[in-house]
Order: structure tokens, then sequence, then C-alpha cells
């Protein structure tokens, strides 16, 4: 079975560069749709940047310190950042996405709590952190210690889950592009998060955004701190690696 | 935008003179909603002047992906100057709760008389943006828009 | 929803003034941070979310009201706005938005149109 998912990863590497089919979700939206995510003066997620941006400066924790005064200014400090995660983490062993990273800092370096998942500043920082990698391609680690964890995330990604008995490939890998009631059935590919989903009406991880497809199809979503989200985020960084960031994207 | 089915046994010990009776007397929205036509709420908006088609170009997407956030631009054919300038524009539509979307007022200052927002829809409907001139005639632009709606709608 | 309070944290994005040219409309764009609660939706426990919306936003130059509008349920998450304007000179642009729950929210910007 490892053999089998090492080749399926090296065969999607492949075919990846042979022929790249993949389409970010932004090609499946509408003009004006497109318009609110290219445009910064319309996006709203900018509003959640405009805030990361202070957040970065502002003092937190115990320490007093600010992400400033490790990484001075974050558009040269934290380009291309984001476009690597999740990453391993030595410290705790294991890996982090950007939102475990940015939690990682502040506990260890300004003695301020972690943050929840969808807490306001959470994404603020990470949607700013984000920013800095936009248009850059995406480039998840050449680690092998995150080997089991995209592979555990490609099982993840093939199994079919809930009441409605559907695995993530099968609408995202085999029916992209065809529609699912009235709306169009995208690849899935996770380059733009967090990000604005006109469902939420607010900014989003994609923690969440997954949350929503599992318990779409009616299954038991894991629970918040379960392994199997940051599996399948490690999966979809691989397969949707050399695609741009759109951090802060909007999705319908 | 839930309603609650009452046992018809309950709904008539209820009366439905009481305002009590009103209030638990639930059905879907669009029922037993007061909220009057569109047709009315523009000849009311008019004030008894006639609204005639034309002058005023409402963009908005013939589909729309998500209801929640629609962006929507209005531009009226004006010089916006002291003495022929739009005055108003709203846009008021069909089918959602409440007929009122936005109402704009503008005047010389603003030289051109265009306004963008994005807006909510229920459902596929019409819409219509209206523009009210300084001389005092009013004019409008209907448009027929479908609404699709997530397929995995989160609870 | 992150946060359900009734008074968000209020901030907003306000572009085109840079672009302004003396005596020539230009457009001016802003977005408020607002939940724009309309008021129909129920909670995990069948309670109604009360409804919190913007219901007025005011753009006044040196104390003259250049653009106003009345925004409704049907507006939104995050309102936005787009509208133009002419300015002659330097000035003072005031930015209002005002709602529910005594909300409002006030933005001053010095322009000089060049």
């Amino acid at each position: 079975m490892k053999r089998a998912t090492g080749i399926a990863l090296l065969l999607v590497a492949v075919s990846a560069q042979a022929e790249d089919n993949r389409r970010s979700g932004l090609q499946f939206m509408s003009p004006a749709l497109q318009a609110l995510q290219r445009d910064d003066a319309q996006n709203p997620a900018m509003l959640a940047v405009q805030d990361g941006e202070q957040l970065w400066s502002t003092a937190a924790g115990s320490s007093g310190k600010r992400c400033a005064d490790c990484h001075g200014e974050a558009p040269r400090s934290m380009a291309g950042v984001a476009a690597r995660y999740p990453a391993w983490d030595a410290a705790i062993g294991g890996a982090l996405n950007l939102s475990g990273r940015i939690n990682a800092c502040r506990v260890r370096h300004q003695q301020a709590n972690a943050l929840p998942g969808e807490h306001a500043d959470l994404l603020a920082l990470a949607a700013y952190v984000g920013l800095q990698s936009r248009g850059q391609p995406l480039r998840p680690p050449d680690d092998p210690r995150l080997d089991p964890l995209r592979q555990q995330g490609q099982v993840l990604w093939s199994r079919r889950l809930g009441q409605l008995n559907l695995a993530c490939l099968h609408c995202h890998d085999q029916r992209a592009g065809l529609r699912l009631g009235g709306a169009t059935i995208p690849q899935g590919h996770a380059t733009g998060y967090p990000a604005y989903r006109l469902e939420w009406q607010g900014l989003g991880s994609l923690q969440r955004r997954l949350r929503g497809c599992v318990t779409g199809v009616r299954a038991e979503p894991w629970a918040p701190d379960a392994p199997e989200w940051l599996a399948l985020e490690a999966w979809l960084a691989q397969r949707a690696a050399g695609m741009a960031v759109e951090t802060p994207a909007v999705r319908p | 935008m839930s309603g609650i089915a009452l046992p018809r046994r309950r709904m008539l010990g209820l009366g439905a003179g009481t305002a009590l009776g009103l209030a638990l007397h639930c059905r879907p929205v669009a029922a037993v909603s007061a909220a009057p036509s569109l047709r009315t709420v523009e000849l009311d908006w008019a004030g008894g002047r006639p609204i005639t088609e034309g002058r005023v170009n409402f963009e908005i997407a013939a589909l729309v992906e998500n209801g929640n956030t629609v962006p929507i631009l209005v531009k009226v054919d004006s010089p916006m100057t002291a003495a022929d300038h739009v005055q108003e524009i709203v846009v008021f539509n069909e089918k959602n709760p409440q007929r009122d979307v936005v109402r704009c007022f503008l005047g010389p200052a603003n030289g051109v008389a265009q306004v963008q927002t994005r807006i909510r829809l229920a459902t596929s409907q019409q819409l219509v943006a209206l523009a009210r001139m300084s001389d005092g005639s009013r004019w409008s632009q209907h448009v027929d828009v479908l609404v699709t709606l997530a397929a995995c709608i989160e609870p | 929803m992150a946060d359900a309070t009734p008074a968000p944290r209020a901030r907003s994005l306000i572009h085109g003034l840079d672009a302004l040219r003396r005596g020539q409309p230009g457009e001016v764009r802003v977005t408020l941070g607002h939940p724009m609660e309309n008021g129909l939706r129920h909670d995990g426990y069948g309670n109604v979310v009360p409804r919190s919306i913007v219901t007025r936003f005011e753009c006044r130059l040196d104390d003259q009201l250049v653009f106003a509008a009345d925004l409704y349920t049907a507006v939104a998450a995050n309102p936005y706005l787009a509208f133009w304007l002419k300015a002659d000179g330097p000035g003072t642009l005031r930015f209002d938005w005002t709602g529910d729950w005594g909300f409002s929210h006030r933005e001053t910007r010095q322009i000089n149109p060049a």
C-alpha cells in the first residue's frame, strides 16, 4: 500500500510537469467575482489583511514583543514563507500549517496564548503573512519527514466518507468542471487560504473549508485538533505544488 | 429564514385576530410576509410621477453563483451640473424579505452618477434601479437575475 | 461567524483618494468591516440572531454632504460602496457609518488633489 502510494505521488508529480491541467478555483468563478479577488480595493479580505498588518506591529503576550521585533518588515522577511507550509517543526517533532506556526511563535517567543483556529486575529495574521507570498508558486518542502503525513492525506482524499459515500476525488478530481446543483465543481486547490468565502461572508481557514466539505457529504467531522486535517492540508499543498499562491482569495 | 408549521388544531385555538395568534401563525416568510410587491414599491417611491424605462444602466451578473454577495453597478446618464443632475438612485428587489436594497443621494459634487455596492439575493428574481432627476423625472432599468446556491450549504 | 456581539470592531478600507485630480470626478471606494446581520438567521439553539446592520453612510467634503446612502438588510456583509467625487482643491473628507445598536464609525482624510 505504501509503495503504491509512493508511486502515485511520483506519478502526480510527473504528470504535473508533463501537462498541467490544474486550474485554480479563481478560474471557475464569474468575471465579477474574479474582479473581487484581483482588485485589492474590492477584496473584502483586505480588511483582515489590514488588521494583520497592525497586529504584526502590536506587542503580544507577557513578553511585550511584536512580530516586527524579530521579523522586521513582513514584505521582506515573510516573502515566500506561506508558500512553504505545512512544514516540519523540529520543536514539536511534527508538522505545522501557517496558523500553527504563528501560534507556536506566540507561545514560545511572545509568551502569549495560542489562538483558536478561526480567531479573527489569527486569521488576520495568516492572511497578512500569506499575502507576502501572493503570486509565488506553492513550494511544499522537500522534506521526507512530511511524507507520511502527505500519504495519509492522499489516502483520506481517496476515501469514501459520509452518508453520501463520496471521496474528495469523486468531485474534485473526476468531476471538476461539471455542475453540482447550480454550482460548478472546482478542482479544489487550496492556494488562497485564509480565504473570504461568500458563503461565510467572512474570512476562514482551509480547515474550516474542509470541515464544510466533510459535513457536506454528511460525514462526522474529525475533532478540531485531529491529525486528519493537517494530513489533508499537506496533501493538498503537494497536489497544488507550483500553482500560484492567491492568499487572500475570494471564493463562492 | 425558516418557518415553523404548527399543528392545525393549535393554530385555530390561538385565534387569527390576536397579536399572539399572528406572531405564532407561522408559515414560510414569503406566504405571510407583508412586504409589498415590487411594482407597488416603485410607484410609491415615484410619488405618482411617471417612471420611464431608460437612462439607467444597471449592471449585474445574469447568473449569480452565490446570492450572499452580488456586485452591482448603477450608472445614470446625466451631465451632473447644478441645473441638471441625478438626486437619487435606488434599488428595489422582487423576492427578498424586504423590497429595499439601497437608496443613494447624489448631487453635482459627484460629477458622475454612478454607484457600486454588493447585495444579497435570496432567490432568482427581478431587480430595478431607479433614478430621480433634478427636474423631477424618474427613470428605471429592470433586470432579471438567476441565483444559484452552493451545493454544500454548511449548517 | 467568529464573533456574535452586536457591536463589531469597526475597520475600513478607503481607496481612490490619491487618484483625485482637481476639478475632475474620481471614484472613491470604501469598505467597512461589519457583519450586516439581517435578523433572519437562527443560531444553533433556534434563537433568531438579532438584526444588526449599518443603516446610513455619509460622505462630507469640508462639512458639505456630497454623498449619502441608506443601507438595508439586502446589502452584503462588509458593505462596499463606490461613488464619484469632484474636489476643486484641498479639503477634509469625512466618512460616517451609523447603524443598529448605536453603531457608528468615522474616518477622516485630508485630500490634496493634484
